[in-house]
């Protein structure tokens, strides 16, 4: 009896030896596997590569066969992309990824909202592109944001986004007004005040449950980005207060609230997909890159409906764009570095442009034919190549801020509040700073 | 320190008889203080796995979020901290939103758990007669429970999407059905409390259930030959005898509610989903922390939430305790 209770008991203490031991190394697996992952299987014996390429919302590169190009080009080497749908859900991980050094593809992009804050706080952890690229291959203003104060260039411009009106000419005829773009254009050649008041006269034969446009935090973007200094001055001071070009544009979104212009619909969501099908917005105020989106939601049963014409008052203005930087705790640096000169050169960015309308920042692109004669079938082909290479050319160079995007974000949230609860324009003025602090942090 | 757990110590090894020798005795010394010792230690072994993983996974990141409440960090460069003492709660506590957030999260909780619970009391009570198929029925009754957060979040926003939503589309038929459900200060914490109605019920059913079978059927029939009627059986036997389950359940969806996240993140999702709605009419706690850590980068603010919520969920629990000691009390 003795004997067994001995065996019992060492075999209890092997027992708790090993349960502590697997405990241990337990904890120890997890706490050290995270940091080898991004590439094991990236290159085989034959000198074979992945590269991955990390972004959000639509590129176009897939839809322009790029990747696919680039591999019958480089045999040996693979594309493969990871698409993030919202740029809100994009950015959060990128920035953990950058900060833990791991998880990060070999190309990720940027955008212009947070090029600031990236080129700020991250420039670091990317490698200096101004030796892959030239960049004086790009409008003037584009390589400047995503340079650092000592010249370090941490990314190559894919698309810039200036801006344009999209309007739906169906209801446009229903309301009696003309539908040219050029008769368009001339409505509203005085600026965005013509704009409101060619939507007063709208709204007087307009169909009913119709409106003259989406979201008045569209309209206000536009206005807020014709403006060299928007919400923070060259110093890096936020001054979205007293900026000039905030104050007019929340004046007039104010104003087309009042004046119930607007659906008040939140961009890109559920409702605004939907108005779209149904066609109960007259006009969307449209960066480049908005076509795409007005196509897909409004579905081909809506096909010729819309067209496409300068923005008001011609303005000059740039909503929007992306930017390719390549991380360098990526394996093959040299060969994303390679990848995104590639993705970026002109025929590329005319590529995309031609499938989905992203329009070019890499200016050797504007003399294609692809982009030059460039037209959109979905919009009455629309001649979108003349429209935005004209505008490109001269827009302001604008002052970013490492905020930018969410700061728009917190402004387009009380727009809404005035468009659809009747929000006093001071009270949600008042809302708006308070969040913009918080933001600001 | 008194148990009934016998000890080794009172274990006397049985006689060996005398022929023993002196360098047994010896050895027979140093064997019974291992064998002390391993009464005093391998308990403490046998548990460590547990307060290992809880050290690892539970206070360790309790204390560093504590940390980190008390430093500014951002999102963009998590390396470098700087130390603000009190700076953060003092701000969440002076924000207008965090306080809104207190109050959705209390109104939605209440909103959400009272009738359910009520509601899980009456199924279970009606699943405890005899019925046909009553696998079948407790099964469907715990189906929602099965389902993610996420897809009956999304199932839900079409349900009360404004345009063209599915209760829109039904309420029109008698002359209602304009209304937009997610932008409403009441509608908007009406549609979440009906998400987590719909999931958790059929937990809380079956977990009355349980409970109501293991009262012992000579009480109701005494209560019967008593002349009680159903309902007094219901009031005077059941219940009572349920109360320490239905305490559970409470704690339970107390904290559920506390924690609620899914729901209003995904009701309209998006940039307005992560604000709990344009004017935050159902913005909780838990998306209140999760906008200002993920989105707007502070994690130090983003932080001291955390913590608020702990401080919270432990004044919840203290009135809990406090009202279940009055209820004991009253019921003696």
């Amino acid at each position: 009896m003795r004997i067994t209770r001995t065996v019992a008991g060492r075999s209890r203490r092997a027992a708790v030896l090993v349960t502590t031991g697997l405990t241990a190394s337990a904890l120890l697996l997890t706490g050290c596997s995270s940091d080898s992952d991004s590439s094991d299987t990236s290159s085989d014996a034959n000198g074979k590569i992945t590269l991955t390429v990390a972004d959000y919302g639509q590129f176009g590169y897939k839809e322009a066969g790029l990747f696919a190009k680039y591999h019958e080009l480089h045999p040996n080497i693979t594309v493969k992309e990871d698409t993030t749908a919202e740029e809100k859900n994009y950015y959060p991980k990128l920035l953990q990824q950058l900060t833990s050094g791991s998880g990060l593809a070999d190309v990720q992009g940027v955008e212009v909202g947070r090029i600031k804050e990236v080129v700020d706080t991250k420039a670091d952890q990317f490698a200096d592109l101004s030796k892959v690229i030239d960049v004086d291959d790009w409008v003037s203003w584009k390589e400047k944001q995503a340079t650092t104060k000592d010249g370090k260039v941490i990314g190559a411009g894919t698309d810039i986004g200036p801006m344009s009106l999209c309007y739906n000419t169906e209801l446009f005829k229903k309301a009696g007004l003309p539908t040219d773009r050029k008769a368009v254009a001339a409505k509203f050649a005085g600026g965005w005040e013509d704009y409101l008041k060619l939507g007063e006269e709208y709204q007087k034969n307009a169909p009913a449950k119709t409106y003259f446009m989406d979201s008045a935090s569209a309209m206000f973007n536009a206005v807020v980005s014709s403006n060299p200094k928007q919400y923070y001055d060259e110093s890096g001071k936020p001054i979205y207060k007293d900026s000039p070009g905030v104050k007019q544009g929340w004046d007039l979104a104010a104003e087309a609230a009042d004046k119930k212009l607007t659906q008040g619909l939140a961009q890109f969501g559920d409702p605004w997909k939907a108005a779209l099908r149904k066609s109960t917005m007259a006009t969307v105020v449209c960066p480049a890159w908005m076509a795409a989106q007005i196509s897909d939601a409004a579905g081909e049963g809506n096909k010729g409906k819309w067209d496409i014409t300068t923005a008001p008052g011609e303005t000059a203005s740039n909503w929007g764009g992306s930017f390719l930087g390549v991380p360098t705790a990526g394996k093959h640096v040299k060969e994303a570095g390679e990848l995104v000169k590639w993705l970026t050169a002109p025929e590329q960015q005319a590529a995309v442009f031609k499938a989905t309308g992203l329009f070019p920042s890499n200016k050797g692109a504007y003399d294609l034919a692809d982009v030059k004669t460039g037209k959109l079938p979905y919009f009455n082909d629309a001649p979108i190549g003349e429209i935005y290479a004209d505008e490109a050319k001269s827009i302001p160079e604008t002052v970013l801020g490492p905020k930018d995007a969410d700061i728009k974000d917190a402004i387009s949230t009380q727009i809404n509040n005035m468009e659809q609860r009747g929000t006093s324009p001071d009270k949600a003025w008042d809302t708006a700073v308070d969040k913009i602090d918080k933001v600001i942090g | 320190m008194a148990t009934s757990t016998p000890t080794r110590d009172a274990y006397a090894p049985p006689p060996r008889g005398s022929q023993q020798k002196p360098v047994n005795a010896r050895r027979q010394m140093w064997r019974s203080r291992l064998w002390r010792f391993d009464d005093k230690a391998s308990p403490y072994a046998y548990i460590a796995p547990f307060f290992l993983v809880f050290a690892a996974f539970g206070l360790y990141p309790l204390v560093y979020t504590g940390w980190i409440a008390l430093h500014r960090v951002e999102m963009t460069g998590l390396d470098q901290m700087e130390w603000v003492g009190w700076a953060n709660f003092d701000r969440i506590l002076h924000d207008a939103e965090f306080w809104t957030a207190v109050t959705n999260t209390f109104l939605i909780g209440v909103m959400s758990t009272v009738p359910q619970l009520l509601v899980a009391l009456g199924l279970a009570h009606l699943l405890n007669y005899k019925l046909r198929a009553s696998t079948f029925w407790r099964t469907i009754i715990l189906t929602p429970y099965a389902t993610s957060v996420a897809s009956a979040a999304l199932v839900f926003a079409l349900v009360f999407r404004a345009d063209g939503g599915l209760l829109n589309w039904v309420l029109h038929f008698v002359g209602l059905g304009h209304t937009n459900w997610a932008n409403g200060e009441w509608t908007s914490k009406i549609a979440i409390s009906v998400i987590v109605i719909w999931r958790w019920t059929g937990y809380n059913t079956l977990i009355y259930l349980a409970a109501m079978q293991a009262v012992p059927s000579d009480l109701y029939e005494a209560a019967s030959l008593d002349g009680a009627s159903r309902w007094q059986q219901f009031r005077k036997v059941t219940i009572p005898s349920l109360r320490p389950t239905i305490l559970f359940t409470i704690v339970i969806s107390t904290i559920g509610a506390m924690q609620l996240f899914g729901e209003p993140l995904l009701l309209e999702g998006g940039a307005i989903g992560a604000t709990g709605g344009t004017e935050n009419q159902y913005e909780t706690l838990s998306v209140y922390l999760y906008n200002y850590g993920w989105h707007l980068g502070h994690l130090g603010p983003a932080a001291a939430v955390a913590w608020a919520m702990l401080a919270l969920l432990l004044i919840i629990a203290g009135i809990n305790w406090l009202f279940g000691r009055f209820v004991r009390k009253s019921a003696v």
